[in-house]
């Protein structure tokens, strides 16, 4: 291994990169385009929820109730049918996604002390949202309960979220999606490197020159770590900045481990690229292998806890995985780096691979 | 300088390289001739490294292919066929990242840098894209970056494949240059008269090497007469030609046709009489020096082959 022949690679690399429209349109606008669109369509708070309110109480501690519904912000009165038999008629019109039901006697039961029980139906056809709206609608009857004086039964769970309080998703996808742009823009920028040199048939002087393998990729690899580093500053800066999403952690564990992450994704683009010596071609192997796994596998989207047997060992392997956990830490909760030295592990492991089999997957014969 | 061995290279069933063997002396321009597809490209590159042979050995300035491994890229200098410079760098950021890898620095570096440019007469045009030049400029710039590091051996493959004759002319100047500065060229053309600048020369068909000599040498090995005949309607004449008794071989030569007799009374007498039969206009065919395409279709026909390509 000889620095100035890495060197030489690693400048010529950079100075294509930079008069590549197509590099730096994926290296520059595609990440931020993505965390802008992705921070706004990907939402898993609901406020606003529309909802019919069936009142057959008509007392002051019935509207009271209802009240609170509306001023939680959370739930928006789009009906109040006089006969409970037309609430369903709202919930299958799309009209409402719940109703709450206050049968008469409310006022009555509350004021003997005792168990006054109102009725809130829910669209279950989307899941998720049901049972959002479930989560507010019992929060909301807890603490009518608390105002009203009943008597609290024996055991309370007095609950608190810690780390993303207000329990806003963008808090959590923001950081989460750091690490899914960069699987992808990593995997992908590299993955055009050494297909263009067959394709253009640079390859072939490069081969008969003294520059050695390791040489070629890792010169090659410098300068989209430059970028990639950059990218990261610049998703996060907007994230904070702009999204409003708090960051704890340490700046230099964060770019420690973006560096690591980065190393084994502009890895793999490289033996992608190496191995298939076709632009167009590695792109798209380079897309299917990062996006899917670091979307769906990561625990990105979907908790890895909740996945089938086989799904979670899967996940193993992909290393997005790891990354999206670093940086959700680091972003929400402030770990040290003590802490995350499991995720820098496997992440060092995947470094080494992706490297090691893009140097391996490098031939410089020419065929 | 260059030495091979019993070289030879297949590809699956297709031998594209059967057992050549040759030696080149220092300073010496060995020119590498034969159609396309003939095993020049393929012996060029198993001898700059970029190929492993399938068999036979090799020597490049004294080290051996098989096991020289790296070094031997720093004795050699190669240019392939096809242009392969990066377009996107400049013509001074494709010398300096050639510099780089070859190790060339320091003063070294700037004085090489300013023969490159001054050789190939790009000295007020380093900051321009390489894309931007014409194909001429392209292919002394790729010599240059091939030479930087003043290579013992230089290895050029069709290099002057779709230049024009004047830059054709001007980069055969080079190799000379280079050739008398006492480095050792082998270059593979298709064009047989740039076999004329060549010190020797070394035919090439199908795989295998067919001759080897000086390019008068082998001209004057050829003892069949050659006539050549100036016909409207060449094409046809060639047609009436071929196949009569004593004729050897008739090809077209631009607008004239080359005929190759047994013997030269025979032949013309054979020439008139078809002409006439065919009813075309024939003038006297004159004599002419045999010239290397006529050496070189006469070996491939004694080879029992049809020239390829």
């Amino acid at each position: 291994m000889n620095l100035s022949r890495l060197g030489a690679m690693a400048r010529k690399e950079w100075i294509q990169l930079r008069r590549d429209p197509r590099s730096m349109v994926l290296a520059f606008v595609l990440p931020l385009f993505m965390v802008v669109f992705f921070s706004y369509a990907i939402s898993w708070d609901l406020d606003n929820i529309p909802v019919g309110v069936v009142d057959e109480d008509r007392t002051p501690e019935s509207r009271a109730l209802v009240e609170r519904f509306t001023a939680s912000g959370y739930f928006r009165i789009v009906a109040t049918p006089e006969r409970p038999g037309d609430a369903e008629q709202l919930l299958i019109g799309g009209g409402a996604q719940a109703v709450l039901h206050i049968p008469p006697g409310f006022a009555r039961e509350l004021s003997r002390g005792r168990r006054a029980a109102v009725q809130f139906l829910l669209d279950g056809s989307d899941a998720n949202s049901a049972t959002v709206a479930l989560t507010y609608a019992d929060a909301l009857a807890a603490g009518f309960t608390t105002a009203a004086h009943v008597p609290a039964p024996p055991l309370t769970v007095s609950s608190r979220v810690w780390y993303n309080e207000t329990l806003r998703s963008r808090n959590m996808i923001v950081p989460g999606l750091i690490a899914v742009i960069m699987s992808i823009i990593a995997a992908m920028l590299t993955a055009l490197t050494i297909a263009r040199e067959w394709e253009r048939g640079t390859m072939e002087q490069l081969a008969a020159t003294p520059v050695g393998r390791a040489e070629v990729v890792l010169g090659k690899l410098v300068p989209y770590l430059l970028i990639g580093l950059l990218d990261v500053a610049m998703v996060a800066a907007v994230g904070v900045a702009v999204l409003g999403v708090p960051f704890r952690g340490n700046l230099v564990v964060l770019f420690g481990l973006t560096t690591l992450f980065l190393l084994g994704a502009l890895g793999l683009g490289i033996f992608i690229s190496a191995t298939i010596k076709s632009q167009v071609l590695a792109t798209q192997v380079a897309m299917v292998v990062t996006y899917l796994p670091a979307l769906l596998l990561s625990g990105f989207m979907f908790a890895i806890a909740n996945m089938p047997p086989a799904l979670r060992a899967a996940t193993w392997l992909v290393p997005a995985r790891y990354f999206v956990s670093v940086t959700r830490s680091l972003f929400l909760k402030g770990t040290g780096p003590l802490e995350l030295w499991p995720q820098a592990l496997a992440m060092a492991v995947f470094a080494s691979a992706g490297i090691g089999l893009a140097i391996r997957a490098f031939r410089k014969e020419i065929g | 300088m260059i030495e091979a061995e019993a070289l030879s290279k297949s590809f699956g069933k297709f031998l594209a390289v059967d057992q050549v063997s040759f030696a080149v002396d220092r300073g010496e321009i060995f020119g590498f001739l034969g159609p396309n597809g003939a095993g020049k490209t393929t012996t060029i590159k198993m001898l700059t490294g970029l190929l492993q042979p399938s068999s036979g050995r090799g020597r490049v300035a004294g080290l051996d292919l098989a096991t020289a491994g790296v070094a031997i890229r720093h004795q050699l200098g190669y240019m392939s066929q096809r242009f392969s410079l990066y377009p996107d760098l400049t013509v001074a950021e494709n010398i300096s990242l050639f510099a780089g890898l070859y190790g060339v620095t320091g003063t070294r570096l700037a004085e090489r840098r300013a023969w490159v440019l001054e050789m190939a007469g790009l000295t007020d045009k380093g900051n321009r894209l390489t894309a931007e030049l014409s194909l001429g400029w392209k292919q002394r710039l790729a010599l240059g970056c091939a030479v930087l590091h003043e290579p013992s051996v230089l290895f050029l493959d069709e290099p002057t494949s779709g230049v024009d004759p004047l830059s054709r002319r001007q980069f055969w100047a080079l190799i000379n240059q280079l050739s008398s500065g006492g480095t050792t060229v082998m270059v593979s053309t298709h064009f047989l008269e740039e076999a004329e600048y060549c010190h020797r020369v070394a035919l090439m068909n199908r795989g295998r090497l067919i001759a080897l000599d000086r390019p008068g040498a082998l001209r004057a090995a050829m003892r069949e007469p050659i006539l050549t005949l100036a016909s409207d309607n060449a094409p046809r004449a060639v047609a009436a030609v071929r196949g009569q008794a004593g004729i050897l071989d008739v090809s077209l030569f631009g607008r004239a046709v080359h005929v190759v007799v047994r013997e030269e009374a025979e032949g013309r007498r054979v020439i008139a009489a078809a002409l006439a039969a065919a009813g075309l206009a024939s003038g006297v065919p004159e004599r002419v020096a045999a010239s290397l395409e006529d050496v070189f279709v006469a070996l491939v026909r004694r080879e029992g082959g049809a020239v390829a390509g």
